[in-house]
């Protein structure tokens, strides 16, 4: 297992390497500029000297060793001064944002803590919900619960985040007044009335998120449920006299857990990837904003590090996925 | 003794009851929001409407503009003039002499020395500031002493105020900036993020393209504002959460560019929470006509460049039948409500600079058939679609993808069609449209059609600069690699001329007749420009806010020391 976990982190490598090289020359040939940004009472010459000074005019390979350099180099240098107080990256030049002139790293540590908040909760509820509802509606196939579940799983699957957020608003935040529609990321929770107020501004974004998270859970949950109820092993070991409880918790739901635990790992990196549109409903500011606002301002120094960063989460929990499929089932042996 | 002392108290007590109704900080926080967030809070490295508009409630100009576009002092003691001393007899300088005594929030002294650094930290050639085009045509800025700046011009300047003036160009502190002078200026985070300013609050806390937390300003310079102890710009979502945000759940209390349909304008206002304000400015929605022959059969470098005049459109009947074919109140109706006029201007304000043209208003459908007639544009062969010698009234129509630009094109493709026109249309990213990559076909500048939408305005109130983008060298071409304002490649010697004599009139009211004909010679005269809608900025606020006053001249919170609560 050892051996082949640092196969895969080594092979990790070269694939990263040739996906910052796409995404970096997808995100610089797609269309669009940052000059789009500068008013047009801006004199061409003018803007000019702005392109110029963002370095947004340099050849792209350039920029991209440039910012390979500034990305496994420079920041995490940074990153390392930043923890231990030491000065090893003096003042090298960080990846900055075209837009805010900030370093894009303290901008996504600074949204971090939201998204996480946010989207991180929506996903554990959602974990939670969609199990149990998963387990029952497997073992009462097609009870008017099954029914019921298969029913607000379609919903919360197929209806987008951008019309049931803002129907929860009109509903619960003009019509009846009892939730912001605001989220305040600079709320710090020092005593109960300031977590009253950080559990209501997260109330919807949660509920919407949870809603469309543990529909896609729970029919996965049911259908592995299901295929496992049928099995050989399911009727010995009722045979054996053992009690429904330990049959559906124990035997089945064990080996139904398998390809629901790859789908929940698949799922953290989006975590971290924010929810675009719901962050934006809501004004969350996470990451999944920040990225949408980037890539609208053509600011593609952050658009590439942000996806680049989600490249990296996703090649990394492919492999926790596959780790835990060997774990939890022993059967799957990768030496 | 004893009564003494109870008289003074008496008194005093008098004297202070005025002080407590207008106190500073007596009114708790005031709660903005921004559909676009604000990214840094230096105007001088952003120029995004909505940064400025966040840092000119920290950092000030010597003078803004009130309402109606007239300069104000804000932190000189008087606006120079001719008459003042202010300014030389031969418009070659400007004096400004600041406020004594006043003091930045961190409690130094605002100085010259400030004003100065202010200019160099613009002015230098590395920075890349936004500003740059502000400090056109000035030759030196010297402090005479602390408390005096003189401004000294390369030539005669009728209009002296853009340096210093408005948000745009605020005074930034000499001790904070020293070191972002040039190439270092945009590394410089804390002090982008938190600008040392004179202005009635002071950051308290910045996060990117999010929120900005501040107070009251401690050394404001009237020390009864502003009344509000915090205040903070929330940002992020559309024009429409944040309209809901302060007309329906009364969560904030003022929401910048709130540009809904007018549908849901009505809608909100039903409410009773707050109010929408408009700010008629210079903004003009319109079509620009391309005069240079955009067909793909051209070779690349000759495509829409004077070497080949449009074969339809260089035609005045044409230009003019389809503006007459338009009904521009309708428009106005579908698109913007209360937040647009119907307009036959580029200059559609201010008042000194506005030709009395409105021909254009009434739609003329009956009329502009009459005139495609009357040229010879004629349906010879029966397919709906008018022609003359062969060339059939084909038209490539773009613009951006927005969808009050698409309801747009949608109607005035109506209109052309029952004029007898085959219109395409065509949306292109905004991003793309108006980058400027000369690489990219779809660009404004390159006009790879026969027509294109969008909106243009002047900065300030003085339209010189921007009738100067109409001159025959401004015609964007392969040879200055497609940059440049004149995109319709119109080409008039006596427009350049009249240029040369608007730059050297002095007199305003002079100035004035002199924009009014060059604004009619690229309207109603040659019909280069077809002047759709005067946009207005729509903002909301609520009716706990007073104090509101939407100015179209300068930052729309130009007057926030004076904002107070509503009790």
């Amino acid at each position: 297992m050892l051996t082949y976990t640092l196969r895969r982190l080594l092979l990790a490598i070269p694939t990263l390497l040739v996906i910052s090289l796409v995404i970096f020359l997808l995100v610089d040939f797609a269309p669009g500029s940052p000059m789009s940004q500068i008013p047009l009472t801006v004199p061409p010459e003018v803007r000019l000297k702005i392109i110029a000074a963002m370095g947004a005019d340099q050849p792209v390979f350039l920029r991209y060793f440039l910012w390979l350099r500034q990305f496994f180099w420079v920041e995490p240098l940074y990153a390392i001064d930043h923890l231990l107080g030491t000065s090893l990256a003096g003042d090298a030049q960080r990846i900055v944002s075209w837009q805010s002139r900030s370093p894009v790293f303290s901008i996504i540590a600074e949204r971090i803590p939201q998204t996480l908040t946010v989207i991180g909760t929506a996903y554990l509820i959602g974990v939670l919900i969609a199990l149990p509802i998963g387990i029952y509606s497997a073992y009462r196939q097609y009870s008017w619960f099954d029914q019921l579940g298969t029913f607000i799983a379609m919903i919360g699957f197929s209806v987008p985040t951008f019309f049931t957020g803002v129907l929860l608003i009109i509903i619960f935040s003009v019509g009846l007044g009892w939730f912001p529609t605001f989220y305040n990321t600079t709320l710090q929770i020092t005593d109960w009335a300031s977590f009253k107020q950080q559990v209501l501004q997260m109330a919807l974004p949660v509920t919407v998120l949870a809603l469309f998270n543990a529909a896609e859970i729970s029919r996965y949950t049911r259908s592995a449920m299901l295929d496992n109820l049928t099995q050989d092993y399911v009727r010995t070991a009722r045979a054996k006299g053992m009690s429904e409880r330990v049959v559906v918790l124990r035997h089945v739901l064990r080996n139904s857990l398998i390809p629901v635990v790859t789908v929940i790992a698949l799922g953290v990196p989006s975590i971290f990837g924010g929810a675009i549109i719901t962050e934006q409903v809501f004004k969350v500011n996470g990451i999944g904003a920040a990225l949408i606002s980037a890539i609208n301002s053509s600011d593609l120094p952050m658009v590439q590090t942000l996806t680049f960063i989600f490249a990296i989460l996703i090649v990394l929990f492919n492999l926790i996925a596959d780790i835990l499929y060997g774990i939890l089932d022993p059967r799957v042996r990768y030496d | 003794m004893k009564l003494k002392t109870a008289l003074l108290g008496a008194a005093c007590a008098f004297a202070l009851a005025p002080a407590a109704f207008a106190e500073r900080g007596t009114d708790g926080e005031v709660k903005l929001t921004f559909p676009q967030a604000v990214s840094i809070l230096n105007p001088y490295l952003s120029n995004g409407t909505k940064d400025v508009y966040a840092a000119s409630m920290i950092i000030e100009p010597l003078a803004g503009f009130d309402t109606s576009g007239v300069v104000i002092a804000k932190l000189v003691t008087e606006v120079p003039s001719v008459a003042n001393g202010g300014i030389s007899e031969d418009l070659t300088t400007i004096t400004w002499k600041l406020i004594p005594g006043l003091k930045w929030s961190d409690g130094s002294a605002f100085t010259a020395g400030d004003v100065v650094f202010t200019y160099e930290y613009c002015t230098h050639p590395e920075g890349g500031c936004a500003s740059l085009s502000k400090f056109d045509g000035i030759k030196t800025v010297e402090a005479v002493d602390d408390a005096t700046v003189k401004v000294t011009f390369t030539a005669p300047k009728p209009n002296p105020f853009n340096a210093f003036v408005g948000s745009q160009s605020p005074i930034i502190q000499k001790a904070q900036f020293a070191a972002c002078i040039g190439a270092a200026a945009p590394t410089c985070t804390a002090q982008n993020f938190g600008p040392i300013g004179t202005g009635p609050f002071r950051v308290t806390g910045f996060t990117v393209d999010d929120t900005v937390s501040m107070d009251a300003n401690p050394e404001y310079r009237d020390p009864a504002k502003p009344a509000f102890a915090t205040a903070m710009i929330k940002g992020g979502g559309d024009a429409v959460g944040s309209a809901r945000a302060v007309m329906e759940t009364g969560e904030f209390d003022y929401a910048w560019n709130t540009q809904i349909a007018p549908e849901v304008q009505a809608g909100m206002t039903a409410a009773g929470k707050g109010a929408f304000v408009v700010a008629f400015g210079t903004l003009v929605e319109r079509i620009e006509i391309n005069l240079t022959d955009p067909s793909a059969d051209l070779a690349e470098g000759e495509r829409s460049t004077a070497k080949h005049p449009h074969p339809i459109l260089s035609n005045f009947d044409v230009r003019k039948a389809l503006s007459m074919a338009i009904d521009r109140q309708t428009l106005v109706d579908v698109g913007y409500g209360a937040g647009g006029a119907a307009t036959c201007n580029m200059i559609p304000a201010p008042a000194l600079f506005t030709s009395d043209n409105t021909g254009c208003i009434a739609q003329n459908m009956a009329g502009a058939k009459a005139l495609l007639d009357g040229a010879g544009w004629k349906d010879s062969d029966g397919d709906g679609i008018r022609d003359k010698d062969g060339k059939k009234l084909s038209i490539l129509y773009q613009t951006t993808v927005n969808p009050i630009r698409q309801d747009f094109q949608a109607l005035i493709k109506s209109w052309w069609t029952e004029l007898g026109a085959e219109v395409e249309l065509k949306a292109i990213d905004p991003g793309v449209f108006f980058g400027g990559d000369a690489g990219s076909p779809d660009t404004f500048q390159k006009f790879y059609a026969d027509v294109e939408m969008y909106a243009n305005n002047f900065d300030g109130t003085d339209p010189e600069v921007y009738l100067a983008g109409y001159t025959c060298n401004k015609a964007p071409s392969p040879d200055n690699q497609w940059q440049g304002e004149n995109i319709n490649r119109f080409c008039d010697p006596a427009y350049d001329a009249m240029l040369v004599e608007l730059s050297a009139t002095r007199d305003d009211a002079k100035r004035g007749e002199i924009a009014k004909k060059m604004n009619d010679m690229l309207t109603k005269d040659s019909m280069t420009i077809i002047p759709l809608v005067h946009r207005g900025t729509l903002s909301a606020h609520s009716n706990a806010l007073g104090g509101v006053a939407i100015n179209a001249w300068d930052s729309e919170l130009w007057n926030v020391a004076d904002w107070f609560r509503v009790k």
